[in-house]
């Protein structure tokens, strides 16, 4: 039943019809000629090669506005900036008062509002990707080096989220993980006197098995009782934040300096080192989280892990006919995802965003993660990519609020709308009249309910 | 539960024999009983334990030993434990299990009440009861916009969001226009517009319900958020000083000792609140609405084969849910404070825990809710008398409780059976 030409026609066509259409062209152009009469056959026969071949150009053009992943993808983006545009102009009240008088002077109105969206949105460009005016190395470097620090720890949670995915899991828990993670790591960071190097290693493990306990007891709850993942995971968040809360403001844990909440900073000898110099924010997170990338692509795709964890998530109970253990591999998946978390919880405070536990210090890591996954279309370096997507706007979200006063909010808003336009290609679809291709579907028909 | 079939399979087998549920459970309560004597009471001083019938100390007041106390409602405890180990009828649990539970925590008090600093050790019964209703409001809310979308068969996961959005736009309107009224009804479509999003991408666009549902919480906590900004936060006299309800008394009815001053007295909230699980129950109960929303929570192939409107049914509550939950947003912003960036902060899973908890029914909702306000209301009480249990883990109780409840140790819950599932008319 399915096309096998993903551009061409609507997926809905029925065979019979297109085992028609080749009997009437096979009609239209008759066997080679055997008399004069035909004189249509040479003026007709040069065209014959082009109609099933096209030049690559003309390829790439009827690919363009076809639903794909990145055209859909990339008009997702532009819907929600269009979207933060209105919202940047509607909360504007001298810009809302030029409005006022739109029918006497339409330009007054649509100069302001240009010149405010186009600032915010020039100030994001220049907070994440590059700043022409900037003067030297670390100026130039700035803007990346913001984005990448903000990229390494979506990295990880994303990953977290698209591997539970792929095993027919929706673990919402990676904010619940990446705290655990956070706290053992730092408490790893300050309480261990261990030479540099291993200190860091040791930090980076145990904010991972924080992770991995974190996930495993949603597992082993799914697997043994059938509890669903889903509300065990958002109850499990909530417990990890008020165990957060606690562990801060316990002695041997709070800076004895201090009297708000706020705990000994982590060593230096557990911190991942700078790449750029001092200057710079970017660290060794985000090299660890490519790493981690290829090691879940290759378990994905490679391991008989992955194979299982697949298998497990396009059909339980066809992998349980196959001999794969349903339960092991449930438990298996939500432990290695949760072990992602808390890697992308250890990089909040071994990396350079923050260097002590406070109650915010894991920000929105864990549910940005979901959106990232989403966004990546569950696949690991697409995980990648989102993330640098999103790190992006975090890092230009930065400069936007302080050079155009338009509050970081605005990306939360971005990112959730870029998501809801991803989640529903129909809908891009639909507003951009786009040729039907295969290829832009969500796969998150893997969650089923409670 | 779920969709798979080795969890299933699992539980039955525990099930058989000895160790039925009842038993497990009584046996889980007899420990609690055993430990509640035996440690609750060892801790416990010869201190007096009050508990006021007032705001205050003075008054009429409830009084025991501490030890005493602790140690006899321990017993209580462990003694329905042995009933329900021993084995009761089975229309008694509920009743068996209340009674040890009750106990439990009243051991847990006398305990905590005697150990307080002299002079303190007593506690107001009014300030309790009516604070926890307080903090159970949004709870109750946010559980019944659950119900109205859950029984229908949408996953609502958006909770928070339609409460932070009801609290916003109740703020700003009600700002604007000076009347509490507009505000009122502003919380309430605001609510109900983030409900149309998730059931047009839910329903129309077949998005997954609970992605769609943890992306409108943050598309929420974002718009919220920037709009509080860039409007409240520059001109908050003009977009951010709402006018609120006053309390309204009930006459008569404010008289009754305890639960007079504690619920009779309050805003209008509690009474739409308390009305609403009402209403909610008899028209999910015994009402043609009520039937064709469970059958469509439960079977929607069979329910449009009947002839009822599966989708527009869906369409319908989802955005009811909206309304209420708008709603009970505007109880922040509408009676107690002015609007503040992600003012909701987790209360909507809490309700998302007490729907659960509640097993998807408005009283049991209810339930829930006063349960997890009033631990709420625990910690608060416990922090003003310097306990030394951390408020921390008392803030956990409702997410652990809810845990043990998902996972059959203590009762099954099980959702509607098409919960979270899309309906494509075949």
């Amino acid at each position: 039943m399915t096309n096998p030409n993903p551009v061409s026609g609507s997926p809905d066509k029925e065979p019979a019809t297109e085992a028609q259409e080749a009997r009437s062209e096979a009609r239209a152009t008759p066997p080679a000629p055997a008399g004069d009469t035909e004189r249509a056959v040479p003026a007709t026969a040069p065209k014959q090669p082009e109609e099933p071949r096209p030049t690559l150009g003309r390829l790439f053009l009827h690919n363009l506005w076809a639903a794909n992943t990145v055209t859909v993808t990339v008009l997702a983006v532009l819907l929600a900036m269009l979207v933060g545009a209105v919202l940047i102009i509607v909360s504007d009240p001298e810009v809302l008062a030029t409005y006022g008088y739109i029918t006497a002077r339409p330009a007054d109105a649509l100069n302001a509002s240009w010149s405010v969206v186009s600032e915010a949105y020039a100030n994001l460009f220049k907070g994440a990707v590059f700043d022409p005016d900037a003067v030297g190395f670390t100026a130039a470097m700035g803007p990346i080096s913001e984005t990448l620090t903000y990229t390494a720890p979506l990295v990880f949670t994303g990953l977290a989220v698209a591997l539970a995915f792929r095993g027919g899991l929706f673990n919402i828990g990676a904010q619940g993980q990446a705290t655990i993670g956070v706290v053992l790591a730092a408490v790893a960071g300050f309480a261990l006197p261990l030479p540099p190097g291993v200190h860091l290693l040791v930090a980076l493990i145990a904010g991972a098995l924080g992770g991995a306990l974190w996930g495993f007891i949603p597992g082993i709850l799914k697997a043994r009782t059938g509890a669903h993942e889903v509300i065990n995971t958002i109850m499990l968040n909530y417990v990890a934040v008020y165990f957060l809360s606690w562990i801060i403001i316990q002695s041997g844990v709070q800076n004895p300096n201090r009297s708000d909440a706020i705990s000994k900073p982590v060593e230096s000898s557990a911190q991942l080192p700078r790449l750029l110099g001092a200057d710079l924010r970017v660290h060794a997170g985000i090299l660890v989280a490519v790493l981690a990338t290829w090691f879940i692509a290759w378990l994905l795709n490679r391991s008989t892990l992955g194979f299982e964890l697949r298998a497990v998530g396009e059909n339980p109970d066809a992998a349980r006919t196959a001999g794969i253990s349903v339960t092991k591999t449930y438990v298996l998946v939500m432990v290695i995802s949760g072990l992602l978390a808390g890697l992308g919880g250890s990089n909040m405070v071994l990396g350079s965003t923050a260097n002590a536990l406070t109650p915010l210090v894991i920000a929105q890591i864990g549910f940005d993660g979901i959106l990232v996954a989403l966004l990546g279309r569950v696949k690991p370096w697409g995980v990648l990519l989102a993330a640098l997507l999103f790190g992006a706007l975090q890092a230009g979200g930065n400069r936007m609020q302080s050079y155009s006063g338009i509050s970081l909010e605005l990306v939360t808003v971005l990112q959730a709308l870029i998501v809801i336009f991803i989640a529903a290609p129909a809908l891009v679809k639909a507003i951009f009249q786009l040729r039907a291709a295969r290829a832009a579907r969500l796969q998150t028909s893997l969650a089923k309910g409670w | 539960m779920s969709t798979t079939a080795v969890p299933e399979v699992a539980v039955t087998a525990v099930d058989e024999g000895f160790w039925t549920r009842v038993r497990k459970t009584g046996a889980v309560l007899l420990g609690l009983g055993v430990l509640a004597t035996v440690l609750f009471g060892a801790l416990a001083t010869g201190q007096q334990a009050r508990f006021t019938l007032s705001e205050t100390e003075g008054g009429a007041a409830l009084e025991i030993n501490g030890t005493v106390g602790a140690i006899l409602f321990g017993i209580i405890a462990a003694a329905a434990g042995a009933a329900l180990l021993a084995g009761v009828p089975k229309r008694w649990f509920t009743l068996v299990l209340g009674v040890g539970l009750v106990a439990f925590v009243l051991s847990f008090l006398c305990w905590q009440v005697s150990a307080a600093p002299e002079g303190r050790n007593f506690m107001p019964l009014v300030n309790v009861v009516r604070g926890t209703f307080i903090l159970a409001l949004p709870l109750i809310f946010g559980a019944l916009a659950g119900v109205l979308c859950e029984r229908s068969g949408v996953v609502n996961v958006a909770i928070e969001g339609q409460l932070l959005m009801g609290a916003f736009s109740g703020a700003l309107f009600g700002s604007i226009s000076g009347s509490v009224w507009v505000g009122l009804v502003a919380a309430a479509i605001g609510g109900a517009l983030i409900s149309l999003l998730l059931a047009v991408f839910a329903i129309r666009y077949l998005v997954d319900q609970v992605v769609m549902g943890i992306v409108l919480n943050l598309l929420a906590v974002g718009v919220t958020g920037f709009l509080y900004e860039r409007l409240m936060q520059t001109d908050a006299t003009k977009y951010n000083s709402a006018p609120r309800f006053s309390n309204w008394e009930i006459p008569l009815l404010k008289d009754i000792p305890l639960l007079g001053p504690a619920l009779f007295r309050g805003n209008i909230f509690l009474y739409v609140g308390l009305l609403l699980v009402l209403v909610i129950h008899i028209a999910l109960f015994r009402t043609r609405w009520g039937l064709r929303t469970r059958s469509v929570g439960e079977h929607p192939t069979a329910a449009d084969t009947l002839g009822v409107k599966v989708l527009r049914l869906r369409y319908r509550n989802v955005i009811m849910a909206g309304l209420v939950a708008g709603v009970g947003g505007a109880s922040y912003t509408l009676a107690l404070y002015s609007f503040t960036k992600n003012m909701i902060g987790g209360k909507g899973f809490i309700a998302l825990a007490a729907l659960i908890f509640g097993r998807w029914s408005p009283t049991g909702a209810l339930l829930a809710a006063l349960f997890f306000g009033f631990a709420d209301q625990l910690a608060t009480y416990l922090g003003a008398i310097g306990s030394s249990i951390p408020s921390q883990f008392l803030a956990m109780l409702p997410y652990l409780a809810t845990i043990l409840a998902v996972a059959g140790l203590v009762g099954k819950v099980r959702a509607p059976a098409a919960d979270g599932k899309p309906y494509i008319k075949g």
